[in-house]
């Protein structure tokens, strides 16, 4: 039952008044999988969890988990399904444990059964000592880990997490995607995942789906995804140039062999190009407007690059931006120009 | 889902927002002290005669007597005198001529003043009237008032006893009656002497109570979306009717425990005392929680964030206090506006609250009241309930 696949999306779209926030996507989610949707801000990522999760209503299209349509069978899909949105569902003022059981409590799970469950999920993030504690003290990373396992009450069969490492530092990031990949392995749980960080994509999931605009632009296993730049003639080269100016980017962006060029520090140029001239013409024209180069390297590509070279703008532009403003429901901060609304 | 799920999850939800709201210290405290300003600001502020002593007032006597005998006008002042030691109504000073009065007035340094004219003795001993002239600051015509009705009735019992003294020789078995053949007695349906606390209590439980279930309902909703816990509930199979009601009862309690507080407080400090059946008193005011729950709920689905929500209900809840004969007797308004607070459950919940505190009515006579009251609150949330559904599934 391997292929089985427990998520159907057949041309899912919500539109918010004219603004079409997620246009007409379908795709499948196989029984088991950790698939990830990947994409800059206000691209549609939050929009669609929240229509598969039964909290917003599809504009036109349907999706169905566990052959359960999230319209007509809402109750039934509600069963299913865990959800850790972008905004922590946690009360503050509550200890873990009357969290815990609040929440658990929507799910009429018998007392005994819940009260055990509730002991085991605290152990399993490491909270216990905390469980009378109220969460309003904990810190983010503890607040996260609550978050999560609040989810995981009613031991769903699909979880749905809404950039689930978003502001924790490096340390509670790795936490949470150890936890999840374990949950995945040892309960079989299915696993979709927002993300605009490419690490977390990159190492946590089976196949992921980039979204911008809205739309899906492309979706496959990370490796086939970067393939679609090492298997073809696109390269990824990395400049550095000692005496690098604005001309010389604008010039280098101006030749028709590059896709992506981006300027990382006062001295390195990354440079996404495609073709049999490319490494020459590139040269050149640093050449003609007198520009020092001191080392230049051939690139793996990687899930950055591969956004990059479909897309034609950074994921990082955006996201940046993102953790500064804090989030909310999504406006588009440092959207592409290319941005029609 | 069984009505049974639907109540068990109303229940938890309930239990769940009281202990948010038993945790938060700084809010517990306001909810206790925001009623207690209400009663004393509005109790103490509000003119009753009742409740004025200390008027520094001045007295100018320029009595030259008669026949070398100023006794008539001694007389007077001692008459005021022992009447204000009863009252307290006055704090009296002497002031050497009426221009000095006039300034001090003026000055503010008192607020009125008594001038009685030279001839004083002279006319009253030659059979003619005494005049005495009051001197009082028209700027404040509610102090003003005040003094030209304490010192209008220390001159009426003066001049009666006078009158009396006047008519003894007349042989009349009962001087009084020649005096003054009328007298009124008036007499209220209950006993005692209700105070404007007594008017006023009733008035701001009702009103405290609808209003933290109508402002604390929207507020409730809104808040718990914008933090984003509303989609821990909305996720898991619960009826959107368990997230409404539990709401409900939680924001009910919370004005019940208010209104107990204002009871507690005009009963203790502010003396009112309760005539009809506590009781009923209770189940007014759940009555009346539940003819505003609806308007609650319509506001909740139109406002999207908390701070619209406040705002709108601090709108609405304006005219209300005012409009809802609270604080002021409706009979008092002009025309338009009776006809607007015929309008306003509070008008009918406060009333019917006045009549079982004050009067000591039984359900039959606020019947009127209970009819209304449970009319618009079955049309409101009957108009409520399709307009919240489509708010939450949007
Ligand atoms: N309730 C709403 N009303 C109007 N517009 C909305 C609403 N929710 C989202 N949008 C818009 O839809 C677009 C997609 O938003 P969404 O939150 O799905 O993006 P996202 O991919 O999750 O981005 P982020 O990385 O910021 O979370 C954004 O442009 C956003 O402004
Ligand atoms: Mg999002």
């Amino acid at each position: 039952m391997a292929n089985e696949s427990i998520i159907q999306v057949d041309h899912l779209t919500k539109m918010f008044k004219k603004f079409t926030a997620v246009d007409d996507i379908s795709f499948d989610v196989k029984k088991g999988e950790i698939f990830g949707l990947l994409g800059p801000n206000g691209a549609g990522k939050s929009t669609t969890l929240r229509m598969l999760s039964t909290l917003s209503r599809p504009t036109k299209g349907t999706a169905t988990i566990g052959g359960f349509d999230t319209v007509k069978n809402d109750t039934e899909v509600r069963k299913l399904i865990g959800i850790v949105s972008e905004k922590m569902i946690i009360y503050n003022r509550l200890t873990a444990k009357e969290n815990l059981s609040f929440f658990g409590s929507l799910f009429n799970i018998p007392k005994d059964t819940l009260n055990k469950r509730i002991d085991d999920l605290l152990e399993l993030v490491q909270l216990t000592k905390f469980k009378d504690a109220q969460v309003g003290t904990f810190s983010t990373g503890m607040r996260q880990r609550m978050n999560v396992v609040r989810a995981l009450l009613n031991m769903p069969q699909v979880l749905f997490l809404d950039e689930p490492t978003l502001g924790l530092d490096p340390q509670s990031s790795v936490e949470i995607r150890e936890f999840v990949r374990k949950l995945n392995q040892e309960q079989g749980t299915t696993v979709i995942i927002t993300t605009h960080m490419m690490l977390d994509a990159d190492l946590l999931c089976d196949r992921i789906a980039i979204i911008d605009h809205g739309k899906i632009i492309a979706l496959d296993t990370s490796t086939n995804l970067k393939k679609i730049i090492s298997g073809g003639d696109t390269m990824i080269i990395k400049l550095e140039i000692a005496n690098l100016t604005p001309t010389m980017v604008a010039t280098v962006k101006a030749l028709s062999c590059a896709d992506a060029v981006t300027q990382e520090n006062s001295t390195t140029l990354h440079v996404i190009v495609h073709g049999e001239e490319a490494f020459d013409s590139i040269i050149d024209s640093i050449r003609k407007t007198n520009g020092k180069i001191t080392s230049m390297a051939n690139l793996q590509p990687s899930l950055e690059d591969v956004f990059l070279h479909i897309t034609g703008h950074e994921v990082r532009d955006s996201a940046d931006q993102k953790i500064k403003q804090e989030h909310g429901p999504g406006k588009r901060f440092g959207a592409a120009p290319s941005r029609v609304r | 889902m069984t009505v049974q799920t639907i109540l068990q999850h109303s229940f938890r939800i309930a239990q769940k927002d009281l202990t948010e709201l038993f945790r938060n210290r700084l809010g517990l405290v306001l909810l206790i002290v925001m009623p207690l300003f209400m009663m004393i600001m509005v109790g103490f502020i509000y003119p009753s005669n009742g409740t004025i002593t200390g008027l520094q007032v001045g007295v100018v006597n320029e009595d030259q007597g008669y026949n070398g005998n100023t006794n008539a006008s001694l007389s007077f002042l001692m008459g005021l005198q022992g009447i204000n030691n009863q009252t307290h109504m006055l704090v009296m000073t002497n002031v050497s001529s009426l221009a000095d009065l006039k300034d001090q007035v003026q000055r503010g340094a008192i607020e009125g003043g008594i001038m009685i004219p030279a001839n004083f003795s002279q006319s009253l001993m030659s059979g003619q009237q005494g005049t005495i002239i009051i001197v009082s600051d028209e700027s404040n015509p509610q102090i003003s008032a005040t003094i030209k009705g304490a010192l209008t009735g220390v001159f009426n019992v003066m001049s009666q006893q006078l009158a009396i003294h006047n008519v003894r020789p007349l042989n009349a078995t009962n001087s009084l009656a020649v005096v003054q053949p009328y007298s009124i007695q008036s007499q209220g349906v209950v006993n005692g002497n209700p105070s404007y606390f007594d008017f006023i209590a009733p008035g701001i439980m009702a009103m405290t109570v609808m209003m933290s279930v109508m402002t604390g309902l929207p507020v409730a909703i809104s808040q718990e979306k914008e933090v984003g816990t509303m989609d821990g509930m909305m996720v898991a199979p619960v009826n959107r009717l368990s997230i409404l009601l539990g709401k409900t009862i939680a924001q009910t309690g919370r004005g019940l425990i208010q209104g107990v507080i204002i009871l507690a407080l005009a009963i203790g400090i502010f003396g009112v005392a309760i005539q009809g059946s506590i009781l009923l008193v209770f189940a007014l005011l759940l009555l009346g929680v539940f003819s505003f729950v609806g308007l609650g709920i319509v506001v909740t689905s139109f406002t999207k964030d908390q701070e619209t929500a406040q705002m709108l209900m601090m709108t609405l809840m304006f005219p209300m206090m005012f409009l809802g004969g609270v604080f002021f007797p409706i009979q008092q308004m002009p025309w338009y506006m009776q006809d607007i607070s015929k309008f306003l459950p509070l008008t009918y919940a406060s009333s019917a609250l006045r009549k079982v505190m004050v009067l000591g009515a039984g359900i039959p006579q606020i019947s009127t009241e209970l009819i209304v009251l449970i009319v618009f609150g079955v049309v409101m949330i009957a108009i409520a309930l399709p307009v919240f559904k489509r708010m939450m599934i949007r």
